[in-house]
C-alpha cells in the first residue's frame, strides 16, 4: 500500500484527568482515506485518544491536553479555532448508538438543520444521501417519520453513521461502533467502513482484534496510555516489532 | 435463623411499612370526606360567582377565587422563567466546582428552607418599603402612596420568590434526566452549546420541567403566609384593576372567616366550601401537570 498524505497528527499529546495521566508523550500520524484502528486493553488510553482528535475532552471538567494535534497543519487546541467547526469536520460515532429521541428523517436532518438548511427539497436530498452512504436506505425508505429508537440495534448505529455522514465531515472517529450489536449487524458496520474509506478518513477504537485486522490499514496498540507501536495493519498482526504486541494480539494478556 | 423465625420477621417488615403507608391514605380519605360533606351544599353558582356578603356570613368567593387566580398567573409568569433559567446555567453553563455555581446553589437551598412567613416579611420590607417607596418617591410627587403598600404585584414577587427554590430544583432534575449520550451526539455534530440546550436537553425535558413548573405554582397557589402583608385583603368592595390594587386570596379568606369573622359559626359552611375550593383548583393544577407529562411524553415518543 503506498503511503498517502497525513491528515492528522498528534506530537507529544499528554492528556490528564485530573492528577491521574490518561495519554503519555504520543505521537502519530493519520492517513488521507485510510483507515486506523486503536486497538488495546481496556482502559489502556485508546478511547480518551480518540476523543481528543475533535475535543470531545472539552467536555470533561477536569480534563486537561498537553502537546499538539494538527489537522491539516493547525494544531486545533489553538485558540483561534473554532470547535464547533472542528466537530463539522471531524465526526464522531460513539459506542452506545445514541439517535435522538425524534424520527429517522429528524435524527439524519439534525445536523443540517442547525447549520440553517431549512429547506425541505434539501433536507430529503442529504437525508436519503446520507442514509444510503449508511447502508439504511433500503430498510427505513418508507418510514422515515417513524422514531429512530424503534429500530433494532445496528440500523440505530448505522443511523447515527448517517447522521454523522449528513454534516459532510472528513474525517470520522469511531468509537468501539459495533461492540453492542450481534455478529451479523457488526459485519455490517465493517462493511461500512470498508466502503466509507474511499470518502472519509477515518479512525476507529476497538477492543476486538480480527475487527482491527479485518477493516483497517493502519493499527496503533496502546498499553497504559502509551502508543507501544504502531504500523501498517498487517505488519501489527504478522511480524510485530515489540514483544507487549504480539503478547496482546495473540491473546497473552488483555 | 430458622424459616419460621425469618417468615415472621418478613411479616413484621413487610406489615409495618404497610400500615403506615396506608395510614397515609387513611388521613388524606378523612380530611377529604370532612371537607366535601361539609362544604357541598354551600356549593352553588351563586356562591362561585358572589362576592360576600353580610360580613362574610352569606354570599360568595368570587373575588378570592379572581385574587388567588391573578396571584397564580403573575408568580408564574415572573418565577417560573427565573428559575428555568438559573436551573438551566446551573446545570449547562456553571462548571459544578466554581464559586459562583456554589454560592447559588447555597443561595437555592437557604432559600427552600426560609419560613414562608419571613418572604411575607421580605416582602414588605424590600418591595413596598423599599422598591414602592423609592417608586412614590421618584415618580409621584403628591405624598400619597401609590406603589408603597400593599397590592397585588408585590404579592406576587414575593410568592415568586418563595416558589423559585422548587422550580429551579424541579428544572434542574428534569435536566439531569436528559441522557449524556444525547448531548455529546449533538455537539459531536457541530452544534453549539445553546444549540444543544435548545434542541436536545428542553425538549428532553420538558415534561419534567413543565411538571415541576405547575407543582411550584400549585404549592405557591396554597400559601397564605407570604401575601399576608403584602397584598391581600380582608374585604374589597371591587376587583382588582390594576398592579397596584390590592386582592382578596381564598386561603386569606378562609382565615379571615375562622379567626376574624364577628360570628364564625355563621360561616362554618361556607368555610368549608371555600376550602373545598382551594383544594379543587390545587388539585386542578396538580392534574393538569400529570395531564400535560402524559401528552408530551406520548408526542415525543411517536
Amino acid at each position: 500500500m503506498a503511503k498517502t498524505d497525513v491528515r492528522m497528527k498528534t506530537e507529544g499529546l499528554n492528556i490528564y484527568y485530573g492528577p491521574k495521566q490518561a495519554i503519555k508523550n504520543v505521537t502519530l500520524d493519520i492517513f488521507t482515506h485510510r483507515v486506523t484502528a486503536l486497538i488495546g486493553p481496556s482502559g489502556c488510553g485508546k478511547s480518551t485518544y480518540l476523543r481528543s482528535l475533535n475535543r470531545m475532552n472539552d467536555l470533561i471538567e477536569n480534563a486537561r491536553v498537553e502537546g499538539q494535534v494538527l489537522l491539516d497543519g493547525v494544531n486545533i487546541y489553538d485558540r483561534q479555532v473554532d470547535v464547533v467547526e472542528l466537530r463539522k469536520k471531524v465526526g464522531m460515532i460513539f459506542q452506545k448508538s445514541n439517535p435522538f429521541p425524534k424520527s429517522i428523517f429528524e435524527n439524519v436532518a439534525y445536523g443540517p438543520r442547525i447549520n440553517g438548511m431549512n429547506d425541505k427539497k434539501k433536507l430529503d436530498e442529504v437525508v436519503e444521501r446520507s442514509l444510503k452512504q449508511a447502508a439504511l436506505w433500503d430498510e427505513v425508505k418508507d418510514d422515515l417519520g417513524k422514531s429512530g429508537l424503534s429500530l433494532s440495534g445496528g440500523q440505530q448505529q448505522r443511523l447515527c453513521i448517517a447522521r454523522a455522514l449528513a454534516v459532510d465531515p472528513e474525517i470520522l472517529l469511531m468509537d468501539e461502533p459495533a461492540s453492542a450489536l450481534d455478529p451479523i449487524a457488526t459485519a455490517k458496520i465493517e462493511e461500512l467502513v470498508y466502503e466509507l474509506k474511499n470518502t472519509y478518513t477515518i479512525v476507529i477504537v476497538t477492543h476486538n482484534m480480527q475487527q482491527a485486522a479485518r477493516v483497517s490499514d493502519y493499527t496503533g496498540f496502546f498499553y497504559m496510555g502509551e502508543l507501544i507501536e504502531f504500523d501498517e495493519t498487517k505488519k501489527i498482526f504478522t511480524v510485530p516489532a515489540k514483544k507487549q504486541t504480539e503478547d496482546y494480539i495473540t491473546g497473552r494478556f488483555g | 435463623m430458622t424459616k419460621t423465625k425469618r417468615n415472621i420477621l418478613g411479616a413484621i417488615a413487610y406489615s409495618v411499612p404497610a400500615f403506615f403507608a396506608l395510614m397515609i391514605v387513611a388521613i388524606v380519605l378523612y380530611v377529604m370526606t370532612t371537607i366535601v360533606a361539609g362544604g357541598w351544599g354551600s356549593l352553588t353558582m351563586d356562591f362561585l360567582l358572589g362576592a360576600p356578603e353580610e360580613g362574610m356570613t352569606k354570599g360568595g368567593i368570587f373575588p378570592a377565587i379572581f385574587g388567588t387566580f391573578l396571584l397564580v398567573v403573575i408568580m408564574s409568569v415572573v418565577g417560573v422563567p427565573v428559575g428555568t433559567m438559573t436551573a438551566i446555567y446551573l446545570s449547562e453553563y456553571a462548571s459544578q466546582r466554581s464559586v459562583l455555581a456554589r454560592l447559588i446553589r447555597f443561595a437555592v437551598n437557604t432559600l427552600a428552607g426560609v419560613p414562608a412567613i419571613v418572604f411575607g416579611l421580605f416582602g414588605l420590607g424590600f418591595f413596598i418599603q423599599f422598591v414602592g417607596a423609592g417608586v412614590d418617591k421618584a415618580l409621584y410627587d403628591d405624598g400619597l402612596l401609590h406603589w408603597g403598600q400593599p397590592n397585588i404585584l408585590w404579592a406576587s414577587l414575593t410568592m415568586a420568590l418563595l416558589t423559585l427554590p422548587v422550580v429551579i430544583v424541579a428544572v434542574e432534575e428534569a435536566i439531569k434526566t436528559v441522557p449524556r449520550e444525547l448531548r455529546e451526539a449533538s455537539l459531536a455534530l457541530g452544534a453549539t452549546k445553546w444549540q444543544t440546550i435548545r434542541k436536545v436537553v428542553i425538549p428532553n425535558s420538558i415534561t419534567g420541567m413543565l411538571t415541576g413548573g405547575i407543582l411550584a405554582v400549585s404549592r405557591g397557589a396554597g400559601e397564605v403566609a407570604p401575601i399576608l402583608f403584602t397584598g391581600a385583603a380582608y374585604f374589597l368592595p371591587h376587583l382588582p384593576g390594576g398592579l397596584s390594587d390590592q386582592f382578596m386570596e381564598l386561603g386569606y379568606h378562609i382565615y379571615i372567616m375562622a379567626t376574624q369573622s364577628p360570628d364564625v359559626e355563621a360561616t362554618r359552611g361556607i368555610q368549608y366550601a371555600t376550602t373545598l375550593v382551594l383544594l379543587l383548583l390545587t388539585f386542578a393544577l396538580n392534574f393538569s401537570a400529570i395531564f400535560l407529562r402524559y401528552r408530551l411524553r406520548k408526542r415525543i415518543i411517536t
